[in-house]
């Protein structure tokens, strides 16, 4: 665990469960030096308890007893960018969808390992704390150089078409956050585009093709099953 | 019939039908008549004073409708008693009072009071008869009290009219009086009911005060009241033979005898029937009525339908067994019937008939008595009476359109102007050719009375035009006359055998039709294998056959003993009253509404489909013609088509019934893997979990660090495997109870693949993977989070199944316009009997060492699979090992 807050003080984090278990759970694992964990039980109390401590990461889990999960994002969202992680259970991908369209940043599926929630956490908050986007982008043999519009794959410059371009920058830039395919949609194609989700299938399989070592075990561009796709993002 | 032996003991048939009949009168509420001879004997006072006491002995009495005809002393037994109101029917200006039937029903009490059993209900109530009304109540349970006087009795109506002279017109089934609980006899000496009339203390309706005092005559009330009383002995005395018959009591058995009579629509049928009926009371006989149809009298019996029809309906509610047959010959099948059915005695009516019609034609009457062999034949002879009023008039016997004579005159007027006009030298033997040609063409175009009327007028056209002297009726020569006669008879003999055989072949032509729609009906109902391709094939063919309009009604769901329509001929509504009726013939099992007794005010006719098993709804049928509705040719057609129909809706119902049954079987079965899989599958990682757990919790300070990582590691894997299994678990659920939704996008083949591996990334760890694509795959309509899921399941079976060192491949690859996506291992393979077994529920293999399954994972990927429509299947590979196919189709 590395520095998760900017000022050295514990990081305000926002659990919002209604099972007890999973709240006092949560508290457990993840009260240390680091985290200061708020509680809250339902949709209610967690947007009371957003306003009074301003936390810096929320964990939001979407079946609540009082309000619908992705309402309660859609409130967050009118006055805080809080980084804005959904617990779901398994076989509600069309939930996890509207919540990450509804501005959500990730999405973890119930039952999950402790490990896999510190780095989602890490990713986010590095994420938010990150003034301005980097100029270049390096994972692993990748590099993207967006400043000049380069990308190279171990040094090779690699031919990208300006759409697989500013799909592979909107993915990067966005790295360890997941990106519906509503979202890329609208972003690389516009409006007109939403219901066709095959251009979208097509540029990321052209893409992989050209950046990734074997298009059937990506390790850059990972894909979320039915909801979207995730830009890797060293953790 | 049986010797006398047999008589000792009770035979079982006999001990059954009065255990069936007990139990019958425990089911049904029992009846008590109250049973006069005349009006103002008492019967409603003493049926009031019974009642009295019953209501005195604690039982819960209903006055439902009494007529107390402002007698105080009758009123006054009626205070205190709970009493109905009576139902208000508007007719012709006045308001009737009636038994409100429904609220009797609804009031269920144990027993109720219902005045005057022969009582003819207002047009609107729903039976036609109180009667009726009491029969309903009987069969809801309610005991009746009821009154009656003795010549309102069918079988006593014609010996009442012909002792007292006055019709009578309120008629009850002489059944009622053998369906009765007990008959209790009111009696007063006839002088003194007559001094109570002069007293007028009896109760006379002003508009009948001529024909009530002509029938309230001493001789007529002494004749009236033996009648009354011997009907009662013979009841007793029927009491009595059951009663010994029971209990194996020795007695003078009559010898069993048969009666049968032929009814024929003529007036005196009625009282022939009547009279077949009290000789076979008399004689303790069962009896027989048979209609005969020939062609040759087909025309006639379409006049007289309506009432041969009623005659057949009378019989059968006085208790006979009715037969409609067709033959050639009425004797000769009558003759048939009886020996087949060892009919003893044949009752035949003798019509006074002219006696010259008797030497042209012999009376049927004559031929039986020649061919009845060792049968008794009784002829009753009656008195020219005059139709009883109330019933349909006589129909006169068809003339034919007077145009049809119109146009046979003018036929011998063709032939009569034709020498005079083009063949002055015709000689005269031709000239009769021609009129006979005109009466062959009058029997065959207009039938036989044309015909007969077209023969005189040849004849009387050829005596004044061509005989000598000519222009004149005078016959010089006698020996014309032979010419006459014989042109004559052989213009009739034609015309009567065209008019015969024209008649036999629409008869025939009918008969087929019907047979043919029976046919088809049939045929179309036994290819149906769901209730709308039942109605359909009703719709069909009883629609055409009938030239009729239907509906057929089945069970309302949302209420009990209701019908809703299923289906209908187009155009058909039904009002709330078409309803009503049609849930009484359900409820009942009864045919109701028009042409029936019950209802008759309705637009259709409703039958009861039911058999044995139950009842399965109503068929209401509207004919094109009123008359019709009367017609035993379509009642019978009908209730040959209502009993095709529920027979085919019981097949479907049984059939329907089986199927449940085996999917419930089914489904026990899967419940008790279910159950098995569930307490194994749950409580092992759960055994590894909580001991693992336990042990860090309470000895970690004694394990060492390795050791408490080898435990937590245990537990993790169990943990994970319990997830899994719960899962799986969930996604059964879910495709059993047909709530996976399949939510299909284009999909890239590559990426399905890549998902998949990403998910099991950390299991296939150093697995030897390779993944073979064909070249340019389309993208693919489908599920991607539940195919990644399938794949997913595939590859961690190929994992689990084979070696940790042998390759694993997956491969995908275009079929015509389906994708094949197969996962290939080096395992041991599967036997060939499991391979078609592999994807059942709960089917597992035998397992290897380490590898442990659900027995779901397979039989999901199934589901999945099939809910793409596309199938999945395994086999074994050349060389060792398994390959499991997935055929998708690229377009759903």
């Amino acid at each position: 665990m590395t520095e998760p807050s900017s000022k050295g003080q514990p990081c305000r984090i926002l659990i919002v469960d209604d099972e007890p278990a999973i709240r006092r759970f949560l508290q457990t694992a993840l009260a240390d030096d680091c985290f200061a964990p708020v509680l809250a039980e339902n949709g209610h109390a967690a947007l009371a308890a957003a306003v009074a401590t301003k936390p810096e990461i929320v964990l939001l889990d979407l079946g609540l007893p009082d309000m619908d999960g992705v309402e309660v994002i859609a409130r967050l969202r009118q006055w805080s960018q809080v980084p804005i992680i959904v617990l779901s259970v398994r076989d509600r991908e069309a939930d996890k969808v509207r919540a990450l369209d509804a501005g959500a940043d990730d999405y973890l599926t119930k039952p999950f390992g402790v490990g896999e929630l510190l780095a989602r956490i890490r990713v986010m908050l590095r994420r938010s704390l990150q003034q301005a986007p980097e100029p270049v982008i390096r994972v692993d043999e990748l590099e993207i150089d967006l400043a000049r519009r380069l990308v190279t794959v171990r040094g090779a410059s690699v031919a990208l078409t300006p759409t697989e371009y500013e799909l592979l920058r909107l993915l990067a830039t966005n790295a360890g956050k997941v990106l519906t395919h509503r979202q890329v949609l609208k972003q690389i194609w516009g409006t007109a585009y939403l219901e066709q989700p095959h251009v979208l299938r097509v540029n990321i399989s052209n893409l992989r093709r050209k950046i990734e070592a074997d298009a059937s075990r990506p390790r850059y561009i990972l894909t979320e099953s039915g909801v979207g796709y995730r830009f890797r993002s060293d953790s | 019939m049986h010797p006398d032996h047999d008589r000792q003991r009770p035979s079982p048939e006999a001990m059954l039908r009065a255990a069936q009949a007990e139990e019958r009168q425990h089911r049904r509420g029992q009846l008590t008549i109250f049973l006069g001879y005349a009006a103002g004997v008492g019967k409603t006072y003493a049926m009031l004073e019974t009642a009295r006491q019953r209501l005195a002995e604690g039982r819960e009495v209903v006055a439902a409708y009494v007529e107390a005809h402002g007698r105080e002393a009758t009123e006054a037994l009626l205070e205190g008693m709970e009493t109905l109101p009576k139902a208000r029917y508007p007719h012709q200006g006045v308001e009737l009072a009636e038994l409100d039937l429904d609220a009797a029903l609804d009031r269920r009490p144990e027993l109720a009071l219902v005045d005057e059993l022969a009582h003819t209900n207002a047009p609107g109530c729903r039976h036609q008869k109180r009667w009726q009304d009491i029969e309903e109540l009987l069969a809801a349970g309610i005991d009746v009290y009821t009154t009656v006087n003795i010549q309102h009795f069918e079988s006593a109506s014609d010996i009442v009219t012909q002792i007292t002279g006055v019709p009578i017109r309120e008629t009850v089934p002489d059944s009622l009086l053998d369906q009765a609980t007990e008959v209790m006899l009111v009696d007063i000496p006839p002088e003194a009911l007559l001094q109570r009339l002069r007293q007028g203390k009896v109760y006379v309706p002003e508009q009948a005060s001529q024909a009530i005092r002509q029938f309230f005559r001493p001789g007529n009330l002494l004749a009236l009241r033996e009648l009354a009383l011997r009907r009662t002995a013979a009841r007793v005395d029927d009491d009595m033979r059951t009663y010994m018959e029971t209990r194996a009591i020795a007695g003078p058995w009559p010898v069993a005898e048969r009666l049968l009579v032929c009814a024929g629509g003529s007036p005196y049928s009625e009282r022939l029937i009547r009279a077949t009926k009290r000789l076979a009371d008399e004689l303790k006989a069962q009896w027989f009525t048979v209609y005969v149809e020939t062609p040759r009298l087909a025309k006639e019996q379409q006049e007289n339908r309506q009432r041969v029809w009623r005659d057949l309906r009378l019989a059968e509610s006085l208790g006979a067994e009715v037969a409609t047959i067709t033959a050639p010959s009425v004797p000769g099948a009558i003759i048939d019937y009886a020996v087949r059915h060892n009919v003893t005695r044949l009752v035949v009516g003798k019509p006074a008939k002219p006696r010259w019609r008797e030497l042209l034609r012999p009376p049927i009457v004559d031929r039986i008595i020649r061919l009845s062999g060792s049968i008794q034949v009784h002829v009753v002879s009656f008195q020219p009476a005059p139709p009883p009023a109330g019933t349909v008039g006589r129909i006169r016997p068809g003339i034919g359109s007077w145009t049809d004579y119109l146009v046979s005159l003018a036929l011998v007027a063709v032939v009569t102007a034709l020498p005079f006009l083009f063949w002055r030298d015709i000689s005269p033997t031709n000239q009769i050719m021609g009129y006979l040609l005109a009466v062959v063409l009058a029997a065959v175009r207009f039938g036989r009375k044309p015909a007969i009327l077209t023969a005189l007028f040849g004849v009387m056209a050829f005596d004044f035009f061509f005989v000598s002297p000519r222009w004149s009726f005078t016959v010089a020569d006698t020996e014309y006359l032979i010419t006459f006669f014989g042109l004559f008879t052989v213009g009739l003999v034609i015309s009567t055998l065209m008019a015969e055989t024209k008649m036999r072949a629409e008869a025939l032509r009918e008969r087929e039709l019907q047979t043919e729609s029976l046919y088809y009906l049939s045929r179309d109902l036994a290819v149906a294998i769901d209730t709308t391709s039942i109605l359909e094939a009703v719709r069909k063919n009883v629609g055409e056959a009938l030239e009729a309009h239907l509906a057929v009604l089945v069970p309302d769901p949302e209420a009990s003993e209701r019908v809703r329509i299923a289906a209908a001929s187009e155009g058909l509504t039904l009002d709330a009253k078409e309803m009503a009726v049609a849930d009484w013939a359900f409820r009942n099992r009864r045919p109701a509404g028009n042409g029936t007794e019950t209802l008759r005010s309705a637009q259709l006719l409703y039958l009861p489909l039911y058999t044995a098993i139950r009842t399965f709804g109503v068929l209401g049928v509207s004919l094109a013609a009123t008359a019709d509705f009367f017609s035993p040719h379509h009642r019978r057609l009908l209730d040959a088509f209502a009993a095709q129909i529920s027979l085919a809706m019981e097949r479907v119902d049984l059939a329907r019934q089986a199927e449940q049954a085996q999917v419930l079987e089914a489904r026990e079965s899967l419940e008790r893997a279910l159950l098995n899989s569930v307490s194994h599958d749950l409580r092992t990682p759960l055994v590894t979990i909580i001991g693992a757990l336990s042990s860090l919790h309470g000895e970690a300070l004694s394990l060492s660090e390795p050791k408490k990582r080898d435990l937590l590691r245990c537990a993790w894997d169990e943990a994970d495997r319990l997830n899994r299994f719960v899962g799986n678990l969930l996604d059964m659920t879910r495709l059993e109870a047909g709530e996976l939704r399949i939510n299909r996008e284009p999909c890239d083949v590559q990426d399905l693949i890549g998902s998949a591996l990403t998910i099991l990334d950390r299991k296939l760890a150093d697995r030897d993977v390779s993944v073979q694509l064909a070249e340019n795959l389309p993208l693919v309509e489908m599920d991607m989070v539940l195919m990644t899921q399938v794949l997913v399941n595939l590859i961690d079976n190929g994992l689990k199944y084979s070696a940790a060192d042998s390759p694993l491949e997956i491969a995908a690859r275009l079929d015509g316009d389906h994708l094949l996506l197969e996962v290939r291992d080096r395992g041991p393979g599967v036997e060939e009997q499991h391979l078609s077994r592999m994807f059942e529920k709960f089917y597992r293999l035998p397992v290897p060492e380490g590898a442990s399954g659900t027995g779901l994972g397979l039989s999901i990927c199934k589901g999945i699979v099939e809910a793409h429509h596309g199938t999945v299947y395994a086999v074994n590979r050349a060389g060792g090992g398994l390959r499991v196919v997935c055929r998708l189709p690229v377009q759903p």
